[in-house]
């Protein structure tokens, strides 16, 4: 018995091709009951997300199954039945090794996050109310889920902001709490500002103003993220009512100055203002910093802690794949020669620590 | 026997530091849950302690530096489960824990705990008005610690470089109010238990009334000043508990043997 994986993901194929692969809720039973039906398949699973459609299957006759595989793949996308580029095919310990990394985080857009372990139990589960899988592939998800629990037990793997618009998002939540009664301003419509304003809004921010020298593109931008335009000469005006600035303008001088700051803080009862400056050159100038309250961030230091975010995962993975490695082997080992599994994290295992400072 | 449930509770208080710090190391997250046991566990021991303690002296359990102690890791205690969830399970615990076990430690340690006597039944204001002072002081004690974390917080973020227990911290606005809410808290505790005092014409040295008055005017101008900044409301709240447990051994001093 070999366990196969056919699959694509937000690695190898972009959204218009996932979606056509796509299995809905709906259709999942059918489709559960089609693929187990076919020829070299004993048992199937299939995990359809927004990031990845991957077929699992336990085969008596590994060709006849992958065939199967592909044959399915093919008239779900409506295409020729052969691999089709996006789609990678996995078998023995390969396979293996793919689901506990993708169970475990590892495999996904932000490394570390936890929902797809709830994404792959739901799979599973609906697969098991379906009658598809059977002794192997229930071992299988069920090993899978220990993994990832054991990957978990370093908080390292989903601490820390990896990218910029998430080191903000996360200090803006670590300077206000709930952001829910937080106004933002957008000073200067750039793209970074947007994507910036708009990871903001996701959190929950009251209200956005947004203010530019040319004063359509405020507005359109403000009509597309339900906030308010106002003129770019009015926007100091307004600094009493924001909590967060986002400053990104073209502007060859500072346009946020400290004189402006020191004068709103001191209305602000102690309530800090949250500046971010993703200009270059810088748009507000560097010792509004030193201001009681004031906590001003620019793009570099924005991009250094999603950096330190990103080291310490990377080196996380590199400790989860030793763990995953072991668990692989101890799985095949079962699957093709009987061998009893051990049981996961027994008090005087050699167990390899995901702890950096316990290594 | 009688100091037990103290030395129990000052032993949970350590264990349950010991539990966040193990949790921040590992990020299991049932050790947080673990210590806010211990923390519970620690402030039932001690509310048994000074009930215990009250009962044998026929008194408000403040006749000595030792009880005092033990009075205001009790209200330090109590102003930690008073404040909310989101703080405790956010490190104010393991920045509360240390402190509770120093004041129960030293209070344990030291030999200012005489023979217990029998007091004769006193005017029930008096031991209102310690009761009251020493609570007001727990809360100043929790304001130093939360201006503490406070200053610790504002530290990473202006320099920009988040250390391990970053993300573990209570947001700094949340922090900022909740050290003003327990300076007025105290503020109004102290004014309280300084105005059962004269309500009652308490024969007290002057400068005892002239440190009270300080340290109360202090702390008032402290609790409206906002125009001062969160920095320096939260580096004067950590500063002026100094002056109230300067305050408090004075106070203790001057009432050591009649009891409060």
């Amino acid at each position: 018995m070999q366990i196969l994986c056919l699959g694509l993901s937000h690695q190898t194929a972009a959204v218009e091709t996932r979606e056509r692969f796509a299995i809905p809720d709906t259709e999942l039973a059918r489709a559960l009951g089609t693929l187990g039906s076919l020829p070299g398949i004993a048992e199937t699973a299939i995990v359809s997300t927004c990031n990845r459609v991957e077929f699992y299957a336990a085969a008596t006759d590994v060709h006849a199954a992958m065939c199967s595989l592909l044959q399915f793949a093919a008239e779900r996308g409506k295409c020729a039945p052969v691999v089709p580029k996006p789609f990678y095919a996995l078998k023995g310990e390969a396979a293996l090794g793919h689901l506990f990394r993708v169970v475990s985080g590892l495999e996904s857009m932000v490394i570390g996050e936890t929902e797809i372990l709830g994404q792959v139990k739901k799979a599973y589960a609906a697969a098991a109310a379906a009658g598809s899988t059977g002794r192997n592939l229930n071992k299988f998800f069920q090993r899978a889920f220990n993994v990832a629990k054991e990957v978990r037990t370093s908080p390292a793997i989903t601490r820390g902001p990896v990218s910029v618009g998430s080191v903000t998002v996360d200090l803006a939540e670590k300077i206000f709490g709930k952001l829910a009664a937080c106004r933002a301003m957008i000073l200067g419509a750039g793209e970074t500002s947007e994507l910036t304003a708009k990871a903001l809004l996701s959190r929950g921010v009251k209200s956005i103003f947004v203010a530019n020298r040319t004063f359509e593109r405020a507005a359109s931008l403000a009509a597309a993220m339900g906030g308010e335009a106002i003129r770019f000469d009015e926007a100091a005006r307004r600094y009493p009512e924001i909590d967060i600035l986002i400053s990104s303008t073209a502007a060859p001088h500072a346009v946020v100055t400290r004189a402006q700051i020191a004068p709103v803080l001191r209305q602000r009862s102690g309530r800090p203002l949250f500046l971010i400056d993703l200009a270059v050159p810088r748009d507000i100038e560097p010792c509004v910093n030193d201001l009681d309250g004031a906590f001003l961030y620019d793009i570099d230091s924005l991009q250094a802690i999603a950096h330190q975010g990103m080291e310490v995962r990377r080196k996380e993975i590199a400790r989860c794949e030793t763990l995953i490695a072991r668990h692989v082997g101890d799985f095949h080992a079962w699957l093709t020669t009987g061998r009893p599994l051990p049981s996961h994290a027994e008090p005087g295992t050699a167990e390899p620590s995901l702890n950096p400072a316990a290594s | 026997m009688d100091r037990l449930p103290l030395i129990l509770s000052t032993l949970c208080f350590l264990l349950g530091f010991a539990a966040t710090l193990a949790s921040l190391r590992t990020g299991r997250h049932g050790l947080r849950r673990f210590h806010v046991a211990m923390m519970a566990g620690g402030f039932a021991l001690q509310t048994l302690f000074l009930l215990q303690r009250g009962r044998t002296i026929g008194h408000c359990p403040l006749t000595d530096l030792f009880e005092v102690l033990a009075f205001l890791s009790w209200s330090a205690a109590l102003f930690y489960f008073g404040i909310g969830r989101a703080f405790r399970l956010s490190l104010l615990g393991m920045f509360t824990a240390p402190l509770l076990v120093l004041l129960q430690t030293g209070a344990l340690l030291a030999p200012i705990d005489p023979p217990h006597r029998l007091f004769a039944p006193h005017n029930p204001w008096v031991q209102f008005h310690a009761a009251l002072c020493v609570m007001a002081y727990g809360a100043f004690a929790l304001a130093g610690v939360a201006g503490v974390m406070y200053l610790a917080q504002e530290r990473q973020l202006k320099r920009r470089h988040l250390g391990v227990f970053f993300f573990e911290m209570p947001p700094i606005a949340d922090l900022a109010t909740a050290n003003l809410r327990l300076l007025w808290a105290g503020i109004l505790l102290l004014s309280a238990g300084l105005a059962s005092a004269a309500s009652i014409g308490m024969a007290v040295a002057p400068s005892v009334w002239t440190w009270g008055a300080v340290l109360w005017g202090a702390y008032l101008l402290l609790s409206l000043a906002r125009r001062m900044g969160p920095r320096r409301t939260a580096l004067f709240s950590a500063g002026a508990f100094l002056l109230a447990a300067a305050a408090l051994c004075l106070f203790n001093h001057f009432y050591q043997g009649g009891g409060l």
